[in-house]
C-alpha cells in the first residue's frame, strides 16, 4: 500500500514538473497578474464578478484572483511563495496583520506604486477610519478593499413574540438587558444577546467606541507598542456583565471569529454585534424581521468611534514593470466610485471614499436599505481621537486569540475577569516584547 | 534465506533512488530545517533571523500554556486509544463470531476508516453544534443540561474524543479481526477441554494471544491521536474553549501558522519529532521481541 502511495506522490511530481514546462508556452499576450484572496460564498461570487468587470473593461491586463483559504491560510501561503519567490502581485490581508505586512519589508507600498505609476488617486477623499487603518506616517501601504465595522443587529420578529416593542434599536447595555431578557424568558428564542469576532467586537471596537486605549503608544500608531491596556475598568465591567448575563442565559457566546455570525442569520438571536458584512447577507437570506443600530454603550465614558475591520490588498516587491503597472491599474479600477458603490451595494463593506459614500446618497440606495447607511451614521456621529485610529500590534493575531481564550476563562466562571484580563494583558506584552525584539 | 543478487553494483541503488529522493526532499529536508529554524527567533517573512539558542525550548518548558498543551496531549490521546481499542475489540470479537449477515456488520464496522478526519469532524459538528446539532437538542430537552461545547471544556473534550475513537475505529477492528483469526483453533479447543469458557477463555487465552496486536494498536492509535487528529479539531473546536482542546500538535500550528512565530512552533515540533521517535522505537524494539505470551 504504501508502494503504491509512492507512486502516485511520484507521477504527480513528474506530472507538476512537466506542467510547469508546458505553461509558460501557452501565454497570452497580455499582462497577466494574480491576487490571492480570502472570501468564498456570496463575497467569493462578487469578487469574481470585480475581476470580470476589470478584465473585460479594457484588453491591456488580466486579473486572476484566487481563493486561498481563510485569512491566516491565505497570509501563510503567500509568506511560504514569497520566500520561494513564487508569490502573486497582490494578496489580501486582514487587518489585525498590518503590522506584521508594514515590517516585513516584503511589501511595495501602495501610494508609492501609485505616485511612480502616475496615476492620481485623490487619497484625502478616503473616509478617515478607513485611511488611517492602513496607513503609516500619513501615507497609504496597502489598498482598502473590504472594510467593515462593528454595529448592532436585532431581531424584530423575536423582540415582537416577546411582547417587547421592537421599533428602535437598543443603544445602551442595560437596554440590551432588558430586551434580551424578555426575549429569553418569554420562550421566544434561546439566545438573547450574542457577539461575532468576540475580542474584535468587545475588546477593540469597544475601547475605541469609548475612546479608552487599548495599547500604549496610541495602539501602536506612534510606535512599537509594547503595554496591552485592556486589563481596565471598561473590559472589567464590560465582562463583568456579560459573565453574569451567561450565567442567567442572556448572553450566549457563540466561539471565536465568524461563528457569531450564524445565530444572527439564522435568526435565532434577539440581538447581536457583528460586522456590517453581515447587512448583504441578511438583506438576501433573512425570513424575519430585523434592523440595525450604534454599538451599546456603556455610562461614564466619552464618545470614541468604531473602529474598521475586515482586509486591505497589499502589493509585492519583487515583479516586472509591466505586471505593475497592471496591479496599479488595477487599484485604481477598484478605488472608482462606482465600483466601490457596486460593492458595497452587493456586499454591506463599506466603500472607501466619500465621492462613493455621496454617489450612493445621490441615489436612492440608503432609504431603500436603511441599514447599509447605519455603519455611516455610526462612523460620522462618532469622535476621532488617538484611541479610534484602530489597533497595530506585531503578533496582534496570537494577542487576539489569548485574548478570546481568557474571555472564554472568564465567561465559564474559571477565572474572574480581573484575573483573566490581567492573564490576557500578561500574555500579550510577551508577545509585543517579542515583536519588539525583532524589529528593533 | 535467500539473497537476491545483482548482477551491477549500482542498479539496486538507482532503484531506490526515486524514492530515497521523495524521503530526503519531503522528510528528512524539512525536518532538519525545522531543527535549525528552532534555534532561531525568525521574522514571519523570514528576513529576519536572530540566533536565540535553546530560548524556545526554554520558553516552552516554563511556560504554562505549553504544560497544558502536553497534559491535554497525553488526557486526549489516552482516553482515545483507551476507548479505541476496547470498543474495537469488542465489536471485533463479536464480529469473529458465525453469525448471520456477517459480511454486512464487518464492513460496517470498517468503513469510518475511509473517512478523512476533517470530514468526520464535520459531521460531528453537524450532530452536536449547540444551536443546529440535532443530538444536543434532544439531549437537552432529556437531561435540561446545555450541551455547550464552546463553553464547556469538558463536553468538548468528550465530543473530540469520540469523534476521534470512532473514526480509527475501523482501522482497530481490522486489526484485531485479523489478530483474533490468527488465533490456532487447537489452542482455544485445548483451552475448553481444560475447563476453560466464556470470560476466562477471554482473558487468559484469547488476550494473550492478541498483545502483539494489542501493543501493535497501543503505538499506532498514540500516534494517530498525537498528530492525525488536527483536521478534527480544527474542523470543531479550533482549540477552544479557552486551551481545553489545544493539544501539542494544534498549538504547533497555531503558533506557526497563525501566529507566525515559526521559531516557536519550530521548537514544538522538534520536541514532537522526538516523541514520534521515541514511540517508533518503541515500537520496533518491542513487537520484535513479540512482547509475551
Amino acid at each position: 500500500m504504501k508502494t503504491k502511495k509512492d507512486l502516485l506522490t511520484t507521477a504527480l511530481l513528474i506530472l507538476f514538473f512537466t506542467s510547469l514546462c508546458i505553461l509558460p508556452s501557452t501565454g497570452f499576450a497580455k499582462t497577466k497578474i494574480v491576487w490571492w484572496h480570502a472570501h468564498t460564498g456570496n463575497i467569493g461570487d462578487r469578487v469574481k464578478d470585480i475581476v470580470n468587470k476589470f478584465n473585460s473593461s479594457q484588453s491591456e491586463y488580466e486579473v486572476e484572483a484566487v481563493y486561498k483559504g481563510s485569512y491566516p491560510e491565505t497570509l501563510t501561503a503567500a509568506i511560504a511563495a514569497y520566500r520561494a519567490k513564487t508569490h502573486p502581485q497582490i494578496i489580501q490581508v486582514q487587518e489585525i496583520a498590518t503590522q506584521t505586512m508594514l515590517s516585513s519589508g516584503a511589501v511595495y507600498p501602495v501610494y508609492q506604486l501609485m505616485s511612480d505609476e502616475k496615476i492620481k488617486i485623490n487619497w484625502a477623499d478616503f473616509i478617515s477610519v478607513v485611511k488611517s487603518y492602513y496607513s503609516y506616517k500619513g501615507n497609504l501601504y496597502s489598498m482598502p478593499f473590504n472594510s467593515s465595522t462593528a454595529i448592532l443587529y436585532y431581531n424584530k420578529t423575536l423582540l415582537k413574540k416577546a411582547g417587547f416593542k421592537a421599533d428602535k434599536p437598543p443603544s445602551t447595555f442595560e437596554e440590551i438587558d432588558k430586551a434580551a431578557k424578555a426575549a429569553v424568558t418569554s420562550g421566544a428564542t434561546k439566545i438573547g444577546f450574542t457577539v461575532a469576532w468576540p475580542s474584535w467586537t468587545l475588546m477593540e471596537n469597544m475601547h475605541a467606541w469609548h475612546d479608552c486605549p487599548f495599547a500604549d503608544q496610541e495602539n501602536g500608531f506612534a510606535g512599537l507598542a509594547t503595554q496591552l491596556k485592556i486589563n481596565d475598568q471598561l473590559s472589567e465591567r464590560l465582562m463583568d456583565l456579560l459573565s453574569r448575563w451567561q450565567g442567567q442565559g442572556i448572553f450566549t457566546y457563540s466561539g471565536r471569529g465568524s461563528r457569531g455570525d450564524q445565530p444572527i442569520i439564522n435568526g435565532e438571536a434577539a440581538i447581536g454585534i457583528a460586522s456590517t458584512a453581515l447587512v448583504g447577507t441578511l438583506t438576501k437570506t433573512a425570513k424575519f424581521e430585523w434592523g440595525t443600530g450604534f454599538l451599546p454603550r456603556l455610562s461614564g465614558y466619552s464618545q470614541g468611534n468604531s473602529i474598521i475591520g475586515g482586509a486591505s490588498l497589499f502589493v509585492m516587491k519583487g515583479h516586472k514593470a509591466e505586471e505593475y503597472k497592471a496591479v496599479a491599474k488595477f487599484l485604481e479600477f477598484l478605488s472608482k466610485p462606482e465600483q466601490q458603490a457596486w460593492w458595497h451595494a452587493e456586499t454591506g463593506y463599506l466603500p472607501v471614499s466619500n465621492a462613493a459614500l455621496k454617489a450612493l446618497q445621490a441615489t436612492d440606495h440608503f432609504k431603500k436599505n436603511p441599514n447599509m447607511w447605519t455603519a455611516f451614521a455610526q462612523i460620522s456621529s462618532g469622535k476621532n481621537t488617538v484611541n479610534t485610529q484602530g489597533v497595530r500590534l506585531g503578533n496582534l493575531i496570537a494577542i487576539r486569540d489569548n485574548i478570546e481564550a481568557e474571555m472564554e476563562n472568564i465567561l465559564t466562571n474559571k477565572k474572574t475577569s480581573k484575573q483573566g484580563l490581567n492573564d490576557a494583558v500578561k500574555a500579550g506584552n510577551q508577545l509585543l516584547k517579542e515583536f519588539a525584539s525583532m524589529y528593533k | 534465506m535467500k539473497k537476491s543478487i545483482f548482477k551491477s553494483r549500482w542498479l539496486p541503488y538507482a532503484l531506490i533512488a526515486p524514492q530515497l529522493l521523495v524521503v530526503i526532499v519531503f522528510f528528512f529536508w524539512p525536518a532538519l530545517d525545522s531543527l535549525r529554524l528552532s534555534l532561531y527567533q525568525v521574522s514571519p517573512f523570514g528576513d529576519k533571523k536572530i540566533f536565540v539558542g535553546v530560548q524556545n525550548f526554554v520558553g516552552l518548558l516554563i511556560s504554562p500554556e505549553y504544560h497544558r498543551s502536553v497534559l491535554h496531549s497525553f488526557i486526549f490521546s489516552g482516553a482515545v486509544t483507551f476507548l479505541g481499542l476496547t470498543v474495537s475489540l469488542f465489536l471485533a470479537s463479536l464480529a469473529n463470531q458465525k453469525i448471520r449477515g456477517l459480511p454486512f456488520y464487518r464492513t460496517a464496522v470498517l468503513w469510518t476508516y475511509g473517512i478523512a478526519p476533517p470530514v468526520s469532524g464535520v459531521i460531528w459538528l453537524m450532530i452536536f453544534h449547540p444551536s443546529y446539532g440535532i443530538l444536543t437538542y434532544l439531549l437537552s430537552m432529556v437531561t435540561r443540561y446545555e450541551f455547550n461545547w464552546l463553553l464547556k471544556g469538558w463536553v468538548a473534550i468528550v465530543l473530540i474524543v469520540l469523534a476521534a475513537t470512532w473514526a480509527h475505529l475501523g482501522y482497530n477492528v481490522l486489526f484485531f479481526l485479523a489478530g483474533l483469526q490468527t488465533i490456532p483453533k487447537s489452542v482455544v479447543d485445548a483451552a475448553r477441554v481444560d475447563g476453560a469458557s466464556g470470560l476466562s477463555l477471554f482473558r487468559w487465552v484469547t488476550l494473550p494471544l492478541l498483545s502483539p496486536v494489542t501493543f501493535f494498536l497501543f503505538i499506532m492509535n498514540m500516534v494517530f491521536s498525537f498528530f492525525e487528529t488536527f483536521g478534527l479539531i480544527h474542523a470543531v473546536t479550533q482549540g477552544g474553549p479557552g486551551d481545553t482542546t489545544t493539544i501539542m500538535v494544534y498549538k504547533t500550528y497555531l503558533d506557526g501558522f497563525v501566529s507566525l512565530r515559526i521559531g516557536v512552533s519550530a521548537a514544538q515540533s522538534a520536541i514532537l519529532m522526538a516523541l514520534v521517535i521515541f514511540l517508533t522505537v518503541l515500537q520496533f524494539r518491542y513487537t520484535e521481541r513479540k512482547v509475551f505470551y
